[in-house]
Parts: structure tokens; sequence; C-alpha cells
């Protein structure tokens, strides 16, 4: 169900989504509420037309009433939606930034660890992006926050030994 | 399988995936998450306590379960217990599954925002960090109400860290997005707009988007902001490519701080102070010049992030609208973009030079792109790139260049795509119409729309160039050749069938006397297209039939033998067959003078919306269509014909069976008193509607009741129960949106009212009803108006008998000139003697300012781009209020169409919000209005905005609508 957002936001991204190029949703971030089924609806269109543009052809799109930003890297699509009024190439940059933040953070990032760390995607996403606005740029300081976080959780797990049962 | 697991190992989460990505089918994938579920589902509800690791890694399961696509509907409590754990990856995961599946269950929100509460008191950076993301994540209504109050105190406090601070500030402008009426403005304001002076960039890049936000509602709170940001701007932009450290960009010192800073300067008119207007003026010329450096490096990020800036820079440009010499370079610099080698950026450079087009300082510049842009439309690969340099054309459009720009859009016209022709063929009708110096140009672009994509004129387009055609004597005989010509194809569109057959009728005899157009031939080529078009349009030539039997009694005979075939006179479709029937027995008994009468040319149309607006009519549905119809066609005769319609209205429609006769003359003899004018405007109802409930607008005694108030009354009654008297005020606003029903009523007396406006005149009636058996002595009405409102009000009466007898009513006239907009309303003063005693009652008469709209129908992108031309804060009112009513989609919609704009659909990004435009007709001016609402179901709240040109009327207009939901 909706609510109030304001008409003309200031760089506000709506949403971003990661997808494959099989169609398969890998990561869904929403900065606007809507509900499930809205959701659902969207995410279908979208990636459909999205994976219908030939490579070459601009990155940008209007649909809906939103502006689609998207890039592919390797077998992942990336893509933002933000409103009319919008600055579109910094969002563009948004994208490589976060891309590159994932690839420092894993090491050469493919999509099997956006599957399987699907978590850390989005707390990566965080720090770097907050309600829709960009929070931190520099790359230093949101690793140095990631970071921080896996070694205060490496810290905890040595105290806890058998993980016999972790299998389940 | 390379199970990466960073930091933390959840091995039976990644084996859970693994099995899921091995599934070979989605029957197995489903088998193996109801396993897991079940699995999940006994372990949370068994009987052993469940440690934090195996709460924290079933969590993370449903999460990814939910994340796949299915619901999941338990596992909240668990993932709440998360939040309080002291492990901060357990918190962490709660945290997530909080803020991807946030569940309005105000039990659980009670609970999340507890933990939230002790994680921001905890004075542990990460802590307040997940708490602050996951507030923010969420930024529901109940998180507001519990933490507005306190995050403006973190984000402005001396010890609280820069990361915490970033945080704090985007929380906050979340919140303040979801519920501004919540997050108290105060000291932290000014404190808040300081930090564009931090040290720290990434605390100035948070803090400019809440300040952005925050002034855009409150520009004279956050004034300040400008010199600061001008300055941090300027300090960046003349920074060396490594001044910034981490900041920089591909060699681009703070790209993203950068645009925000330029979008802050968007929300505000240009600087003052000379010192930072001179200033500003220094960085824009700055980064105008550095698009001319050569790259500093080769990469796309590079030149994206730098062009970020550029167009950034350019809107600001724009948005000020006053440097003539930064106006034109920022054109130049799009005109050499427009060719660049990046699609990326040709489809900016021509979204871009669409605003520059409409500056008057740069608007002759971007012309001298024409060239180029219609190369783009002619090579472009990308269709969103061609259909940006159609939207340029248009802006560009002017009288000068506007035969050269239709001729290219129609023969780009011949291979667009499907998706955009139809928005093509409506921007090319408006140019034709809007530019058009010789109509003979005008007609043979219509034409040629309908012959290259009949399929996407819309009826607006067609009915407008009959219009034209109708209004302009120096163009009907072209246009008869023209269409006659046309029709020669083999296979020609439908809507060049309506179009000739109505212009035939019209004016075939202005080419009658070419032997090659004769009137058998013409008859002759209309019929030979007669089988095999639809239903409307046998109905129209067949109405061209008749018309000929006038124009030419020479193919008289043709023509009835025509209308006497089986084929017509039984048609199954009704409508065909009364037509048939009707135009046969008119043919056969009217005299030639009768025939000339009934069948004169149409008169002229009075001058009236562009096919847009029209268009917009038909999106309200066929209910209010037909509705609109009477009522202009009611407005028409009134407003223009005599002082007392309703009688002339009565005398002559007074048919005895009105609803059997198309032409409303049931007999000959009728048509003889009656005006040509009423029968040749049925034909016009008659043709421009598009149903066959054609007949109904045309039997105007019925639908007419002005003329018999005791109909009037009865109807009124029924509509409010007779026992109910309201607040006088309430029945006031419910008459803000509409304008017939009971204004006042007690044991004595009935007060109906039956109005009708357009533009800026009005026409109410007043119904008096003697509710009591007993006569009413001295009844004197008086309207009064204030000093103040005399002088926006033009209010005529007639004076009323002063008795009214006992079960009778008297009806008053008011004629209503809106001289300029206006905030009271006047009152109605009633005196009279009833049994020796002596009444005296008052009540607001509702002529309120939305009276005077005229809806405007526009595209989303008009919208924005006038939305944000009235950006001026005192140009803008708002109101946030409780729903006095259900909130029903439906019946906000009809109350928005009943205030007087237009409803523009699929304008507003939100779905459940609505969207609406319209002018104010003053005699003096007219002002756009452009309205918008949101509801809020949840909190059963809604927020209205009102933008117009003028202070006084967003505050009347908003006044009046808040009242109404």
């Amino acid at each position: 169900m909706l609510f109030f957002f304001p008409l003309l936001p200031i760089q506000q991204m709506q949403f971003m989504l990661l997808f494959s190029r099989q169609g398969k949703l890998r990561l869904q971030k929403w900065y606007v509420p809507l509900s499930d089924k809205e959701k659902k609806k969207i995410t279908r269109e979208l990636v459909q037309t999205v994976l219908a543009r030939k490579p070459k052809m601009c990155s940008f799109l209007e649909w809906r009433d939103l502006k689609i930003v998207y890039k592919r890297y390797a077998s992942l699509y990336f893509c933002c939606a933000i409103e009319d009024q919008d600055n579109e190439l910094i969002t563009l940059e948004i994208i490589h930034r976060y891309v590159e933040l994932l690839d420092k953070y894993f090491g050469s990032v493919c999509e099997l660890d956006i599957i399987f760390n699907f978590e850390k995607a989005y707390f990566i996403l965080d720090e770097f992006l907050l309600g829709g606005e960009v929070q931190e740029t520099s790359k230093k300081n949101v690793l140095k926050a990631i970071e921080q976080a896996d070694l205060l959780q490496e810290s905890q797990n040595e105290d806890w030994g058998g993980l016999s049962e972790d299998i389940l | 399988m390379p199970a990466v697991s960073k930091g933390d190992g959840m091995r039976g989460l990644a084996v859970f995936i693994s099995d899921i990505r091995n599934c070979k089918s989605k029957e197995a994938e489903i088998k193996r998450i109801n396993k897991e579920l079940a699995n999940i589902r006994s372990k949370f509800k068994g009987d052993k306590a469940l440690d934090g690791y195996s709460k924290k890694k079933y969590v993370c399961k449903l999460l990814f379960i939910f994340l796949l696509g299915h619901d999941i509907d338990f596992g909240h409590m668990e993932a709440v217990n998360l939040l309080s754990s002291n492990r901060y990856t357990e918190k962490q995961i709660g945290y997530l599954f909080i803020s991807v599946l946030v569940n309005s269950n105000s039990e659980l929100i009670r609970l999340i925002n507890n933990a939230i509460k002790n994680d921001l008191a905890s004075r542990n950076p990460t802590f307040m960090g997940l708490a602050l993301h996951c507030i923010a994540n969420v930024g529901s209504r109940e998180m507001a109400e519990a933490f507005a109050g306190e995050i403006p105190k973190i984000l402005v406090a001396g010890d609280t860290m820069d990361s915490v601070k970033q945080s704090a500030a985007l929380c906050l402008l979340r919140l303040y997005r979801t519920s501004p009426d919540l997050v108290p403005m105060g000291d932290w304001t000014s404190r808040v707009v300081h930090l564009l002076n931090d040290q720290h960039l990434g605390v100035v890049t948070a803090a400019t988007s809440l300040i952005t936000t925050l002034a855009q509602k409150n520009p004279e709170e956050f004034k300040t902001s400008v010199s600061l940001a001008v300055s941090r701007l300027s300090r960046i932009v003349t920074s060396a490519s490594t001044d910034l450290q981490d900041y920089t960009y591909y060699f681009v010192p703070a790209p993203w701080l950068s645009v925000k800073l330029l979008r802050l300067l968007q929300c505000y008119p240009p600087p003052e102070d000379p010192a930072v207007r001179g200033r500003l003026t220094e960085c824009l010329e700055t980064i105008l010049n550095k698009a001319q450096e050569p790259p500093k490096s080769k990469k796309v990020q590079h030149s994206n992030a730098k062009n970020a800036v550029l167009f950034e820079a350019i809107s600001l440009i724009i948005h000020h609208d006053s440097e003539p010499n930064l106006l034109v370079r920022a054109c130049n610099q799009l005109g050499q973009f427009l060719q660049h080698r990046e699609t990326n950026l040709r489809y900016l450079a021509l979204e871009s030079m669409c605003t520059l087009a409409s500056s008057e300082f740069s608007h002759e510049a971007v012309k001298t792109h024409i060239e180029t842009v219609i190369n783009a439309l002619k090579t472009e690969r990308d269709v969103s790139v061609r259909q940006r340099a159609v939207d340029l054309l248009y802006a560009m459009c002017d009288r000068s260049n506007a035969q050269q720009i239709v001729a290219e859009m129609l023969n780009y016209l011949e291979t667009a795509d499907y998706s955009i022709r139809e928005e093509i063929v409506l921007k090319v009708a408006i140019l034709a119409e809007k530019y058009a110096v010789d109509y003979t140009w005008y007609v043979d672009t219509i034409l040629n729309l309908i012959r290259i994509a009949g399929d996407y004129v819309s009826e607006e387009v067609w009915y407008r160039v009959i219009q034209i055609v109708i209004n302009r004597d120096d163009v009907q005989g072209y246009a008869a050749k023209t269409v006659f010509e046309a029709l020669q194809a083999p296979a020609c569109h439908e809507n060049l069938v309506k179009v000739g057959g109505y212009i035939l009728g019209e004016f075939g005899n202005l080419i009658a006397g070419d032997p090659r157009s004769s009137p058998l031939i013409q008859f002759n080529l209309l019929h030979s297209k007669f089988h095999l078009c639809s239903v409307p349009t046998r109905a129209l030539l067949l109405s061209t039939y008749i018309k000929f039997v006038n124009l030419f009694p020479e193919i008289k005979t043709t023509i009835q033998d025509v209308l006497r075939s089986d084929s017509q006179l039984k048609n199954a479709d009704v409508e065909l067959q009364q037509r048939a029937v009707e135009y046969l027995r008119l043919s056969t008994i009217a005299s030639t003078d009768i025939l000339a009468t009934v069948l004169e040319e149409m008169p002229p149309f009075p001058e009236r919306e562009s096919s847009i607006l029209a268009k917009l009519k038909k999106k309200k549905g066929p209910g209010t269509v037909t509705d609109l119809e009477e009522i202009k066609k009611e407005r028409s005769s009134d407003m223009n014909g005599s002082a007392e319609p309703a009688s002339v209205n009565a005398s002559a429609v007074s048919t005895p069976s009105p609803s059997a006769d198309l032409l409303g003359l049931g007999a000959a003899p009728v048509t003889n008193s009656a005006p040509p004018p009423s029968s040749s405007g049925s034909l016009l109802v008659d043709v421009f509607s598009d149903s066959a409930s054609a007949v109904a607008p045309l039997a105007p005694g019925s639908d007419d009741n002005f003329a018999s108030p005791d109909l009037a009354s009865s109807e009124v009654v029924s509509e409010e129960p007779a026992d109910t008297v309201h607040d006088a005020d309430e029945l006031f606003h419910k008459f803000v949106c509409k304008n017939n029903g009971v204004l006042f009523e007690n044991q004595l007396l009935q007060i109906g009212l039956k109005s009708e406006f357009r533009q800026n005149l009005g026409r109410m009636f007043i119904f008096y009803g003697n509710k009591t058996s007993t006569q009413f002595l001295n009844f004197t009405p008086t309207v009064i108006c204030s000093d103040d409102l005399q002088s926006s009000l033009n209010l005529q009466t007639k004076p009323v008998d002063p008795t009214v007898d006992g079960g009778a009513q008297v009806q008053q006239v008011v004629n209503i000139e809106c001289v300029s907009d206006f905030m009271e309303a006047p009152i109605l003063n009633i005196q009279f003697r009833y049994g020796g005693t002596f009444q005296n009652l008052s009540v607001k008469l509702p002529i309120t300012l939305n009276k005077f709209f005229q809806p405007t129908e526009m595209s989303s992108q008009d919208f924005f781009q006038r939305w944000k031309q009235l950006s001026n804060p005192k140009q803008e009112v708002q109101n946030i209020f409780k729903a006095k009513h259900p909130m029903d989609a439906e019946i906000t919609k009809a109350k928005i169409i009943g205030f007087g704009s237009a409803l523009l659909e699929e304008v507003d990004p939100n779905p459940a919000n609505f969207v609406g435009a319209g002018i104010i007709h003053t005699k003096t001016t007219q002002i756009g209005c452009l309205l918008r609402l949101e509801p809020n179901l949840q909190a059963q709240m809604y927020r209205l905005t009102l933008r117009t040109s003028k202070e006084a009327v967003s505050q009347r207009l908003c006044e009046l609508l808040s009242e109404q939901f």
C-alpha cells in the first residue's frame, strides 16, 4: 500500500534490481513503499523490458513514469529506477561504484558470490545508499564499515565451538 | 560448489542455497522449499530453545526463500528476537529481515521500535548504524512517530561519529518524506545547514540530500544554505583531481556531491548577493570549460562522472533562465553531444535541449540544430533515442520551421515504432493546427496523418479537422476536393471515410460542378465504402446521404432506393435501421424548403478546446461524457442565447414522442417552428457522439428540467432525506464538487439549487419551496456580497414574486461573472412573513472559485514541467488532514472531476495518488492550477498539494478541496 512521497524527490532512487541474463532476480531493494504484488509486477515487466534490449542501446529508458538506468556486468544486469528529473549519468556511476564495492569485497565478484552471500550484498548496499540516496561515496569508508562488522563477527564466532547441527 | 562465505560461515544456509540451485524443475524447487519451511517451523515451535546462531540461520533461510518470490508468514517474532541479541551479526540479520519483510502488525512494530530505541541509546556506533538503517529502510509512520524527535538530536550532537551522522541525516530524510508533519523544525535546522561546511565529505554528501528536501518545503528557513553550497561547490570544482583523495572518482572530484549541491541550488532563484552570484557563475563556467578539456582518462566512468556534473550544471542554468551567455554556451555544448559516439550522451543531449528550447534566450540557439535532430530521427537505432528526437522537434517547433518539422514527423511516422505512433500523431495534429498559416496545409497534413497512421488517429483528431473546416469558409472547397481525391484510393482508412463522408455531406456541392466529381460520382464513391465500415461510420454515412438529398435533388431517387433496400430498412442494428427509416420518410414527405431548413449547413462551432482537451473528457468515462455533452449543449444555448433559456428550450422541443425521433421532428410542421440551429445542433451532437446512445441527447425535452421546478425539487428531495437538517456549512461544502441539490431545509422552507458554469460565467437557479400550506408574504431573498467580494464577483438577480403560495415553489435566477479570484462566498438572505411571524435566515451561497475551472489534460512530462515551474514557495499550499469519509478511490476521482479540474491518469508514479490540472477563468486573468492528492490508507490521512501561479488561489482551492474527503 502506498504512502506519501514527494513529487520531486531530489535524486531519489525508487528501487534497484539485480537480475541475471536468464531473468532470475538476485537482489531487490525498494526505496518507496509498494505492496508485494506491485513489486512482483514491476519486477516481471522490467526484467522483460531490459532483457529485450540490444547491446549498444542507450542505458536509459522511460518506463511508466520513471526512468530506468541499467548496465550489464558479465551475466548480471544492474537496474535502477529514478524519477524524471533525476540525473541519469550519476545513477549509472552509482551502479558502477556498487559493482566496484562488491568486487573489492568479494575479490573479483561473480554472480555466485551474490547468490550465496546475498545478505552481504544488502549490507554493502546499505552502507553505500540509504533511503535511495548516496550516503558514502568513498570506497575505503564503505568497506571499512563492512570489514569492521566482519571482524566483530569472527571474534564472536570463535567462542562457538562445534557446529555439528549446522548442516540442517 | 564455491560456497564462498566471507566472514561468517552459515553452512546450513549455503547447503540449502546449493540444493535450490541444483533443483531441476520448478516443482522440485517448491518441494525443497516446503521441506525447509516445515523444518524451520518445527525448529521454531520445538521445545528446545534455539540458540542465537540457529535462529539467525533459520531467519536467513526464510529471507532467502522470500527473496526467491515465495510468501513467508512466520518467523517475524524470531527475527525481532534477534534484534536484542548482543551479537552483531545476529542483530544485523534480524534488522535485514525486518527491513525486507516489513509487517504492519502493530504488536511487532512496538517490539521493533523498542529494540531500535535501545540500540540508538547504546552509544555503540555500529549498533546505532544498524538501527538507523532499519528506520530508513522501513520508514513507516509508526517509526516516524517514535523517532522523528530523537534523530535530529543525534544528527547535530557534537560527539556523534561521522558515519552515524550520515545515516541519521538520510534516516531523517526518509521520515520527512513519509511523514513531514511529524518532523519538527527547530534549532537543529540551522545546525544542519552548517553540515555543508563539515570536513568529512561523506557527511556533507548525506546532509546535502536532507537539506535539499527540507529546503524545497521550507525555503526561507534554509536560505543560508545557498551561499554555503556555492562556496562548497566552488572549492570542489577548482580542486585538483587528487585533493579529495577517495572522494575523487576517476579524476573527477566528488561528482555525487557536486550533483547534489547543484540540485540544492535548483530549489532557489539565482542568488541575490552579487558576490555569491558571481562565484556561482564562475563555478558554472568552470564546469562548462572543463567539458572542453581533453579527458584525463579514457574510461567511460571518467566521462560519465564529468558529464553528470555538466548536465546538472546545465539544469541549474536552465532553472535560473537568467544568464543568456550561459544558456547559449550550454546549448552549444549539448549541440556537440548530439553527434557524440556515445548513445547515452546523444540521448541526454536531446532530452536536455527540450528544456532549453523553452527558454527565450536559447530557443533560437536550439533551432540551429534542427538538421542534426532530424537526422537523429532517421538514423538512431534505439527507439528511446528517436523518441527524444521527436520530443525535441516538437519543443523547438515554431512558425518558422513548423512546415519542415511536421513534414519530417509525418515522414518518420511511416516507419515509426508502434509504441510511439499515437503520440506522434497527436503532436503532428497539434503543431499543424497551432502553426497553420495556410489551412490547406492543415487539411493536407491531417489527411496524411490518417493515410499513414489511420489506426492511431484518435477521434479527437478527426473531430478537430471537421470543426476547423466547418468554421473556415476559405478551406471548405479545398477540403471537399482533397477528401474526394483521397477517397479514390482503393484501400482507405475508415477514419478517412468518416472525415470524407462528413465533409462531402456539408460541402460536396462545392466540387459538384466538376463532372469528375458529380453528385452521383460522389455518392457512389462513398457508398462503395459503406459495406466495409463499422456501424458508427455507416450511421454517419446515412446522415451524409440525407444531406445529399438536400444538396443534390437530382440523385434523390438513387439515395431513396438505397435507403429503401432491405439491408437498410431491416438492418439488424437498431440505430442504422432507425436512421434509414426516418431519413427515407423525411426525404419523402418533407418539402424542399423544409429539407433545406432541416439539413442546412452546419453552423460554425463555438471556438472550443483543442483535441487534447476533448480527449480528456473521453477518459472520464461514458456516463460523465454524456453529461458533459448535455451541459455543454445547454450552456451553449443558454450563454449565447436569450435571457430566459429554460423557456426557449422547452417550447422549441416539446415534441410529443421525443425518444423515437432522431432529428427532433416527428412531423414536418414542427420543423417550421423550430429554429434551424436547434435541429442542426442536434445533428451535430449526433455525429459527434460515438455510440448508439446518440439518440438520448437529441431529446432535450426529457433531460431538461429547468423549466419544471417541481421536477427539479422532487429529484432533489429524493437525493436528500427530507427530515435531515444539516449544518449549513456542511451543506455548503457539499456543493463544492456538485452543482445541484438542496442547500437549505427547515420545517417551512426548502431551498434547492441548480447551477452551471462556463469559463468565467455562470448561472444559478435557486428554487424556494414553501413546505407549509400557508402563504409566505413579503418573500424577499437577497444576495449579499461584501465590499471585497463585490469587486471580484459580479452577481445579477431578478426579484421574485413576494407571495409564495402554500406548497408552491418559486424560482430565482442569478447570473454570475467572475472578475477576479475571490475567497469568501456570497450570502443569501431570505426574509418573509409566515402566519404573522417574521422569518429571517441567511445561508452561504455556494459560488466558489473552483466553479470557474476548465479542466486541462496534459502528459506526465508537461505536468511535471509545469509543476516544477510553480516551485516558488508562495505558489504551493499543502494540507495534511484526516479522512472524514471512507477512502474510496472511485468516489475521490468523481469528486476531483466534480471540483472542476481534469483528473490526470498515469501521471503520478504512484497509482494510488490523484493528480489534477485545470485553469481558473476570471474576467481579468486565467490561472493555471495543478493539484495532487495522496491518500494514506493506513493512517486514514490525506495530503493535498495545490500549486497555482497565485498564492491566494492555491490557498482557497486547497481549503475548498480539503473539506471534501
